[in-house]
């Protein structure tokens, strides 16, 4: 399975995974993971989705997508393929 | 099965990243010219227009693909050709003739957007053919009537010794090119590099070429990330030396995988031999992506005190320990770069007064590459920048690694004073010379034989 990580960083504010959730539901992104912390008012989330079934252009779309829907609610939000993350911190 | 990755991995990583410069400095598409060979000159300039415009075709596009879908920078995008002083050899018959191929490298970069194209170059460590001579005359007019091509000419070895007719040369070159690219602050000279024993799978500029040993089409990838160990080294303070050990080659291991999955993403996307990757630390002129702090980080008050070689030896040692374990494919020059212009660290140093060249030079000894991105006065003369060279030279041939000269003799420049290249170039303070003449020892016709290889002590 392709997996790809997003991340979601910002002040917190309601309705931040929803928005998230419901853009992706909307482009039947499955999601297979969700953690989140706040700290100091800080939001972080990380979410695992599956990306097997799409094309690299619209992972693409995707990403951009969601780099936009962060810019209308104020946090920033990364789509990356999970690879990075393993190579990085797995042996 | 191998634990899933959590919020605090995926965090340090994007931090690395967006705070600290991680980024893959740069992926170099090595491309033979060996088959373009002919003796004809318009015929070899149409093949090696065609042959680089076909390889590399789709190389700065699947960067930036692989750049959006993993969310790293790759700054640049270059390509490394077969050193012309011997795919050009039939056809090139004189400076001129070398000049108009380099024309025609810098339309086909140009072309295809890539950010620099080496392999302009020369391997004369013994001897020089006519077309290595004439290559190197041309240098000064190539470099500065051209954007993006750099030159490399390998003037000793280990095996062979120091080629000292090519060394005298050169020195005439570097002040002749300060002298074409006056208007610019003698940038030609950035893009020109002399070695010792030069690697020919070498990602970074101005020395990469694409070595006769390779295949015809391979991708080598250069790693950077001198701002992430100077990160990982913030609470160093009261470390012993094992573990300050260990938090660099953990760090170099983490950064070189990165590297890694680029190099493998873009070999298997372009359909190309992955090559080698190069795991050194290359600083930019960027507030914290510094060699130079990494040392100070090591406990120096400034890099130039009195145990910066040693801090550096250790760096470079573990830096190459962490790379090693993190890629099998590890080759190029593998260290940290010390360049002074692209390093902010090393430009305080120098204007400090903490810093000389004196000092630089011992610091080549123990890393790659060299004395690196040198400003000089600009009525340094040609014997003293080939003085400068073969001591280099010398210090490479004996301890068996790469060592490298690029200096800028600054055009109407004095020590003091500051020249700008711009962007990953930097800027560079004017560094003072010593002034006494070694005129009658390099102006000896001739090679220095090559070092003994037994009785090491």
């Amino acid at each position: 399975m392709r997996k790809a990580i997003i991340t979601v960083v910002g002040k917190d504010s309601v309705g931040i995974i929803a928005k998230v959730c419901t853009f992706l539901s909307d482009r039947g992104i499955n999601i297979l993971d969700i953690s989140q912390t706040i700290t100091g008012g800080y939001f972080n989330m990380m979410m695992v989705v599956d990306v097997s079934s799409l094309v690299e252009e619209t992972i693409d779309d995707i990403s951009d997508g969601l780099k936009k829907l962060g810019e209308e609610i104020g946090v920033s939000i990364k789509l990356q393929l999970e690879e990075i993350f393993t190579m990085m911190h797995r042996i | 099965m191998t634990q899933d990755i959590n919020t605090v991995e995926v965090l340090e990583t994007n931090n690395m990243i967006e705070h600290n410069n991680l980024d893959v400095r740069t992926i170099t598409m090595g491309i033979s010219l060996l088959d373009c060979a002919d003796s004809d000159l318009s015929s070899f300039c149409g093949k090696i227009y065609e042959k680089i415009t076909r390889k590399a075709e789709r190389l700065v596009s699947t960067g930036e693909r692989i750049s959006r879908e993993y969310g790293i920078p790759i700054v640049n995008k270059r390509i490394s050709v077969t050193p012309l002083a011997i795919a050009g050899a039939g056809s090139c018959k004189s400076p001129e003739d070398f000049v108009k191929a380099a024309l025609v490298l810098d339309k086909a970069a140009a072309a295809l957007s890539v950010d620099f194209l080496g392999g302009f170059s020369s391997l004369c460590e013994k001897g020089m053919t006519e077309a290595d001579r004439n290559l190197i005359l041309s240098i000064p007019d190539a470099l500065s009537e051209t954007r993006v091509i750099c030159s490399s000419v390998n003037l000793a070895s280990t095996r062979s010794g120091i080629n000292m007719d090519a060394v005298r040369l050169m020195g005439e070159m570097i002040l002749s090119a300060a002298y074409k690219s006056r208007e610019s602050n003698s940038s030609a000279c950035a893009k020109l590099v002399v070695f010792c024993n030069a690697p020919g799978d070498n990602p970074f500029m101005a020395g990469a070429f694409h070595g006769t040993a390779e295949a015809d089409c391979v991708l080598n990838v250069g790693v950077s990330g001198p701002g992430v160990v100077r990160e990982a080294l913030r609470n160093a303070a009261g470390m012993d030396f094992e573990e300050l050990a260990e938090t660099i080659k953990k760090t170099a291991f983490k950064v070189t995988r990165v590297g890694q999955l680029v190099g493998r993403e873009a070999s298997r996307m372009l359909g190309v031999p992955f090559g080698i990757l190069d795991l050194s630390l290359a600083p930019t002129p960027a507030i914290g992506d510094s060699v130079s702090d990494i040392l100070e980080a090591m406990g120096l008050e400034r890099t130039g005190a009195p145990g910066t070689t040693a801090a550096l030896a250790m760096l470079n040692d573990q830096v190459k320990k962490g790379g090693i374990m993190a890629s099998s494919s590890v080759g190029g020059l593998s260290g940290a770069f010390i360049p002074v212009s692209e390093d902010q660290g090393m430009i305080n140093a120098v204007e400090a007064g903490a810093l000389g060249i004196e000092k630089l030079e011992a610091m080549t000894s123990v890393c790659s590459v060299g004395l690196d991105m040198i400003a000089v006065p600009g009525d340094t003369s040609a014997e003293t920048i080939s003085g400068i060279i073969a001591d280099e030279a010398a210090i490479g041939m004996v301890n068996q690694k790469t060592t490298a000269v690029r200096i800028i003799p600054a055009f109407g420049k004095a020590a003091g004073d500051t020249v700008d290249f711009g962007g990953l170039l930097g800027h560079a303070p004017v560094m003072k010379v010593n002034p006494f003449s070694c005129a009658a020892f390099v102006r000896r016709p001739g090679r220095i034989p090559a070092p003994v290889h037994s009785f090491r002590n």
